[in-house]
């Protein structure tokens, strides 16, 4: 279980984060949505410790997050998060880049990191391409691939970060395809995205974000048939 | 033309030697070479400390190696220590002068280098639980290797040429130096320095052949 209480950040004088209560439970599914700078993004890379935050807690399976007795190496390892910018090791196949961080963190051996990671990447699609360099696979691919490489550490978690922003939009399905896949198989995930047709299907609940306030959160056929908060509704206006 | 004869069989007679030299050449840049990855390596890591006094040594050290001439730095390092009572040989004066340009060039390769990558690679790595050194010896440092490879090779070729420059604090062991001898002993001085240049040659070619062959394998992506 995720728990946020009343979680504040700022960036210098920006305060993007004003005090934001949430709550995920094991196996549900979380879109969060609103427009550019709304803060949805900043909420995720606080989840895993990657931000600092100004106020408030984060507990993760009842460990506090932002604690400084908390290992954050070791509790990174059960929050898995996909980014915008695929962020693709480079220099590394594709096979490597999924095995590397269980070989490296998790201590496993070659053989076994290989055995998870072929398994991975056959679910996402790209059992094919396990000795290319990400650099000659599309945007889709190698979203895909990050995919499996933050699902190869077996996470209980999984955040998305805005994943289909950066694609062609021919390329989008395919990575939607993958998260709907996830979500019926019941991983516990948050993910902050544009993509209102997704949200609309996939979503336990969704949240919709506003200038650093969670302005509304419910069930999406509530959220997107009778929105409430009048942001929301020039939102969805827009987006329709 | 000129009235001077060409005489290249004393030359080549006494082209062992020169290959003597050859290998004493090799031996200081690879040396100048390994030392001055090792201080490159330190003096970006000062430049990167946020310590003003440790990135202040650093940076005053890329700043008179890469702007003073290398014949300065081997000069500070027989003569300039000399007035202070430390005596180098010509040997390790030359092996000083030339690691101390080494290390001010890559430094400043290694940081260009750093810069290139970016900080997401970094926090993706982050992101999978591993510890900042891990994500930095596994994700920053093999993609920095292969930025900074060529102007590392580039630097290994300098390092045999400036060599060269051991003559001017007695040095006579290297190619350059047992040239010089030579040319005292023998006055074929033509026949002589365009020997030694031919070597010179060969060995920075075969340098960058090794560097290509290097890359090629290294270098997949």
């Amino acid at each position: 279980m995720i728990e946020i209480e009343n979680v504040r950040k700022s960036f210098g004088s920006l305060e993007v984060l004003k005090g934001i209560d949430l709550t995920v439970d094991k196996g549900e599914v979380l879109t969060v949505i609103g427009g550019s700078g709304s803060g949805k993004s900043t909420l995720l890379t606080c989840i895993n410790g990657l931000e600092p935050i100004n106020g408030g807690r984060i507990v993760v399976d009842g460990i506090e997050v932002h604690a400084k007795s908390t290992n954050l190496n070791k509790l990174r390892q059960k929050i898995g998060i996909v980014f915008q910018q695929f962020n693709a090791f480079p220099h590394l196949t594709v096979l490597e880049n999924v095995t590397l961080a269980p070989r490296k963190v998790l201590g496993m051996s070659k053989a076994q990191a290989e055995e998870i990671a072929v398994r991975q990447l056959s679910h996402v699609g790209l059992g094919d391409k396990l000795g290319v360099y990400p650099t000659r696979m599309s945007g889709g691919q190698q979203q895909r691939m990050a995919i499996a490489r933050a699902l190869a550490m077996s996470p209980s978690y999984m955040l998305f970060d805005e994943v289909t922003s950066a694609l062609d939009p021919m390329l989008v399905g395919e990575v939607l395809d993958t998260l709907r896949m996830l979500a019926s198989e019941g991983m516990t995930m948050i993910c902050v995205t544009h993509e209102m047709k997704f949200a609309r299907e996939v979503s336990d609940r969704v949240a919709f974000f506003h200038k650093g306030v969670m302005a509304e959160i419910a069930p999406p056929a509530e959220l997107f048939g009778a929105p409430k908060d009048p942001e929301l509704q020039k939102f969805l206006a827009a987006t329709h | 033309m000129f009235g001077y004869t060409f005489q290249w069989k004393q030359v080549f007679a006494r082209l062992p030697q020169m290959l003597d030299g050859a290998l004493v050449t090799m031996q200081i840049a690879v040396l100048s070479m390994v030392i001055g990855i090792v201080l490159a390596v330190l003096l970006t890591l000062f430049r990167q400390s946020g310590s003003r006094l440790l990135s202040g040594i650093a940076t005053a050290w890329v700043e008179i190696a890469r702007n003073t001439p290398a014949l300065f730095q081997i000069y500070m390092a027989h003569f300039g220590l000399g007035s202070f009572g430390i005596h180098l040989s010509p040997y390790v004066s030359l092996l000083v002068g030339i690691t101390f340009n080494n290390a001010g060039y890559l430094a400043e390769n290694f940081r260009g280098a750093l810069k290139a990558i970016p900080e997401t690679q970094t926090r993706a790595g982050r992101s999978l639980g591993m510890s900042p050194l891990q994500a930095f010896r596994h994700i920053v440092v093999p993609q920095m290797l292969r930025i900074a490879f060529l102007p590392m090779t580039n630097q290994m070729v300098w390092a045999v040429l400036m060599t060269s420059l051991g003559v001017t604090v007695g040095m006579n062991t290297d190619l350059f130096g047992v040239t010089q001898d030579l040319n005292a002993l023998t006055f074929r001085t033509f026949e002589l320095f365009a020997v030694a240049a031919v070597i010179f040659y060969l060995i920075v070619k075969v340098i960058q052949t090794a560097a290509r062959l290097i890359a090629w394998r290294l270098f997949r992506y």
